[in-house]
């Protein structure tokens, strides 16, 4: 459709000051969190309701226009990636928290709130909402849901899946419907789960349910560290072989201590080759019993220092550092990839010990941050662009994700498909799972136009040289320019 | 590919790698709050410089709109896990902006006359005379009764609103040029008595004056000093506000002076970067690295100095209000509660959104009327949510701008006059 005669029809559903059309404002939406992947939209719109997000996606629907939902624009999968010639719905504008129920413990959000302004929102309750991605502090509840975030407490309290009652969402042709309900169960088609997670493949979701719970009465956190990665691994798997279902346990290796120390000095052990952070909640004899444990097996496995968290402010430096780490890597690299595999928990160490060969093997250093008690891993591959080592990183970073797989895991723990992996899906999934999930998805998205490409490996993109941006040869030969 | 900025100082492209597209300076932008784009958040001004360092963008008026509508509070520096330096970014384009963007009639006529008026204390006295006789004679109550305001340009209405209540005898008042302390000198202090801040918060000045008295400081307040080119500095306006810093170094080496006072936060970071702006000087380096040096905001200064003047008691609620200046681009955060925390009887609130700027910000209230007044009402409802008997803020413009927003029953103040209340024993109010 032509540009033009789009933007003039957005403009008429939504007013003027919710179309960007200049090509300048286009280029700053032209990538979400990750960056390798660039393309610019055709305009993008910011709704302030559930209505206007409707009347965008009747405009799009009508003329056959793709459009992609983003929320903060976080995402590290290239999920809110544009299309060429499409429509980005941005949920910056729907930022309300619509109410709060402390006594049955839930509260009504729009998809523009923040992760943690929605534990900001009910924290005078005593109450809290449990997923806590790293980003926890600019990600939004829409993106969470479209993602089914998880976040370091996860290991117990479970993913953004399992914290939501309903949400309102505007589906492709623009019909806006409901799904889930007040009720823990439903009955026939659990639709509300299929579509958190979908990555913004079936709809656009403009109002959400959210389940809080209590805060936990006691809470108690170490850092414990260790000579190596393997060992802080057996750790993990002596911790949960015990019968101990702590709240999280995270580790990081002397890469990514550097990194986070240099950022936000949060404390950590410079010297140590691995550091496992172990977070126990729940009734205080509990807490208490439980922690001891825990020390006693991180003693077994022969650590080398165990600090405990004298304090709640202690504790949320301890946090700070964990959750600054990938931003946080900027200081000690100048490019980097984040992966995002999954590996038994049981073979952490292998995997560990796999990652610094292939590491080794392809001459770059790899740091790890990982959320260990699920055995998600987030090694993170740091290169020089300007060295001319992307593509060796590029080659590495799939490499990593290709051993999860391997060792009986998963392409993607959290961040998603979104377009980076798409083409990685058939190493998981055969050609009967795929056919199955496009069904699911044409039920929802007859038309393809709501974010195409992404999630499910599609002939055009997979074709592509997946990797970090590069100019196209025209455009270096500044024939062609991208706007 | 060539660059669309000139060759003067352009953004360095290492300091421009360092943003690695997180985010994590979303939340916390006054801009991205109030408008939800991305190209009015830290991250997207950097992507954009990055496509203007490339040469892939022009240095427009298409990318000049988005850095002048950045306040410069740079609650993003405090908030970077990358540790971007977007205050070096800002600090070289906004001149790039200034030198290569056409403004249109009207905006070059309003910043000229912003930029002929507030740093030259005289003429803004005699305006300021002329405000009281419109504030006094009941003009301004005619001109709001017959609705005349609303047909002002949104940029007058604000100049308008922004005028503090003075009185004639505040506005001639001299803050003496030297007062001793009590007893023996513990240092030699020069305070800045600024331009807006001489004649619109002399209160404020004598107040800083008698609180570093008791203190033991002998205080040297240069007469002649003029503006000391924060205000031109942060509007991108580089060769004046170097000029203004060359004169406001030798101004204050002539006293011989331990320590560099600041009352205004906007002026105590410029004074503190000194140094880095005219590090490409040969003449000028030196000397104005150790003249930063010696730079302390007041509050700083009295945290670091062992109280000996006795405190009274000042029993009230009060909100502290961080001046983005004192807070992100000083990083003096725990100083000033402290500070206030050692007056018995006062009972210091938190106050949501703290990080938020208030949209004062120089200049900014006055060539951003808009946005400034969202944030503006905005801070003043978190500030009345948690019912102050007093606000305080260490910044001239945040106390006007403050002011301008909140239930007038709630007197704004600058922190030293609480100190100065305590140790006199007297109403602050």
């Amino acid at each position: 459709m032509d540009r033009v005669a789009l933007q003039a029809e957005l403009v008429a559903a939504l007013g003027a000051d919710a179309v960007l059309t200049d090509p300048v404002s286009l280029r700053a939406y032209e990538c979400d969190g990750l960056t390798g992947y660039r393309v610019v939209p055709a305009c993008v719109v910011l709704p302030r309701d559930t209505a206007q997000v409707a009347a965008a996606v009747r405009v799009c629907a009508r003329n056959g226009v793709p459009f992609v939902a983003r929320g903060a624009g976080t995402g590290l999968s290239g999920g809110a990636l544009p299309v060429a010639d499409g429509v980005v719905i941005s949920l910056q504008r729907l930022r309300a928290v619509v109410s709060v129920d402390p006594v049955n413990r839930r509260a009504v959000v729009e998809p523009g709130v923040t992760n943690l302004d929605i534990s900001r929102a009910v924290a005078a309750h005593g109450l809290y909402f449990a997923p806590d991605p790293s980003s926890q502090q600019v990600c939004t509840i829409g993106g969470n849901v479209a993602e089914n975030s998880g976040g370091a407490h996860c290991l117990k309290y479970g993913f953004t899946v399992h914290h939501i009652h309903e949400i309102e969402v505007v589906l492709p042709d623009g019909t806006v419907t409901t799904l889930g309900g007040p009720a823990p169960h439903q009955g026939g088609y659990d639709l509300l789960g299929a579509f958190i997670g979908s990555e913004g493949t079936l709809g656009i979701v403009t109002r959400i349910t959210v389940k809080l719970l209590p805060r936990p009465a006691a809470v108690q956190t170490l850092v414990a560290d260790f000579p190596s990665v393997e060992q802080a691994g057996d750790t993990v798997t002596a911790i949960v072989a015990a019968g101990i279902v702590p709240a999280a346990v995270e580790m990081m290796d002397a890469l990514a201590i550097e990194a986070v120390e240099a950022a936000v000095s949060a404390g950590y052990s410079r010297d140590t080759a691995a550091a496992l952070i172990v977070e126990l909640d729940g009734p205080p004899a509990e807490v208490t019993a439980q922690f001891a444990e825990v020390e006693r097996l991180c003693h077994e496995h022969g650590t080398t220092k165990v600090h405990v968290a004298p304090t709640p402010e202690a504790r949320a430096a301890v946090w700070k550092g964990r959750k600054a780490a990938f931003a946080a890597v900027g200081r000690i690299s100048p490019n980097y990839f984040v992966q995002d595999g999954v590996v038994p928990r049981t073979r952490l160490a292998e995997a560990l010990t796999r990652i610094g060969e292939l590491a080794d093997e392809a001459g770059l250093r790899v740091a790890n941050v990982f959320h260990a008690g699920d055995g998600n891993l987030h090694p993170l591959v740091l290169y020089s662009e300007a060295r001319g080592e992307h593509e060796r990183a590029e080659h590495l970073s799939s490499s990593i994700a290709e051993l999860c797989v391997d060792l009986g895991g998963s392409l993607s723990g959290e961040h998603g498909i979104g377009t980076d992996k798409a083409c990685s899906m058939p190493r998981q999934y055969d050609d009967a799972d795929l056919a199955t999930m496009t069904l699911l998805r044409r039920a929802f998205d007859p038309d393809d136009v709501c974010n195409p490409g992404k999630l499910l490996p599609t002939p055009r993109l997979c074709g592509e040289r997946p990797g970090p941006h590069r100019p196209h040869p025209l455009e270096a030969a500044g024939l062609i320019e991208r706007i | 590919m060539s660059t669309s900025f000139d060759a003067r100082r352009p953004p360095q492209r290492e300091v421009l790698d360092d943003c690695v597209h997180c985010g994590f300076c979303l939340p916390t932008c006054p801009t991205y709050a109030v408008t939800g784009t991305e190209t009015e958040s830290p991250r997207g001004r950097i992507y954009l410089m990055d496509l203007a360092a490339q040469g892939t963008i022009g240095v427009d008026e298409a990318f000049g709109e988005h850095i002048d509508s950045c306040l410069g509070c740079l609650a993003c520096v405090t908030a970077c896990p990358s540790g971007v330096q977007y205050d070096r970014l800002i600090e070289s384009v906004r001149p790039q902006v200034e030198r290569n963007v056409t403004r249109s009639r009207a905006d070059r006529l309003f910043r000229g006359l912003v930029f002929a008026l507030f740093p030259y204390p005289n003429r803004l006295r005699v305006a300021a005379l002329g405000g009281l006789v419109y504030q006094r004679s009941g003009l301004r109550a005619l001109v709001r009764r017959l609705g005349l305001l609303d047909r002002l340009p949104a940029r007058l209405r604000a100049l308008e609103s922004l005028l503090p209540p003075v009185t004639v005898r505040a506005l001639l008042a001299r803050t003496p040029e030297r007062t001793r302390p009590p007893g023996a000198a513990r240092l030699r202090v020069g305070l800045l008595a600024g331009c807006a801040q001489r004649v619109f918060f002399g209160d404020v000045n004598a107040a800083t004056v008698r609180v570093l008295a008791a203190e033991g400081c002998d205080v040297l307040v240069p007469r002649d000093v003029q503006c000391c080119g924060a205000l031109s500095v942060h509007a991108g306006r580089e060769d004046e506000g170097l000029a203004r810093a060359r004169a406001t170094i030798e101004m204050f080496e002539r006293y011989r002076l331990d320590v560099v006072v600041a009352n205004v936060a906007g002026c105590g970071s410029t004074l503190k970067e000194y140094g880095a702006l005219l590090a490409d000087d040969p003449a000028w380096a030196e000397r104005a690295a150790a003249f930063s040096a010696t730079v302390r905001d007041v509050t700083e200064l009295l945290a670091e100095l062992t109280p000996q003047a006795p405190r009274h008691p000042v029993a009230a609620r009060v909100a502290y209000h961080d001046a983005c200046h004192l807070a992100n681009a000083q990083r003096v955060r725990e100083q000033p509660r402290a500070v206030l925390r050692a007056i018995p009887g006062l009972q210091l609130q938190d106050v949501a959104e703290a990080e938020l700027c208030c949209g004062s910000a120089g200049i900014y209230n006055l060539v951003q009327p808009v946005t400034a007044e969202e944030l503006g009402q905005r801070k003043a409802a978190n500030l009345e949510a948690v019912a102050p008997d007093v606000v305080v803020t260490a910044n001239a413009g945040c106390l006007l701008q403050i002011r301008r927003f909140l239930d007038a029953g709630i007197p704004v103040l600058h922190p030293v006059q609480l100190v100065d209340a305590s140790i006199r024993g007297c109403d602050p109010v």
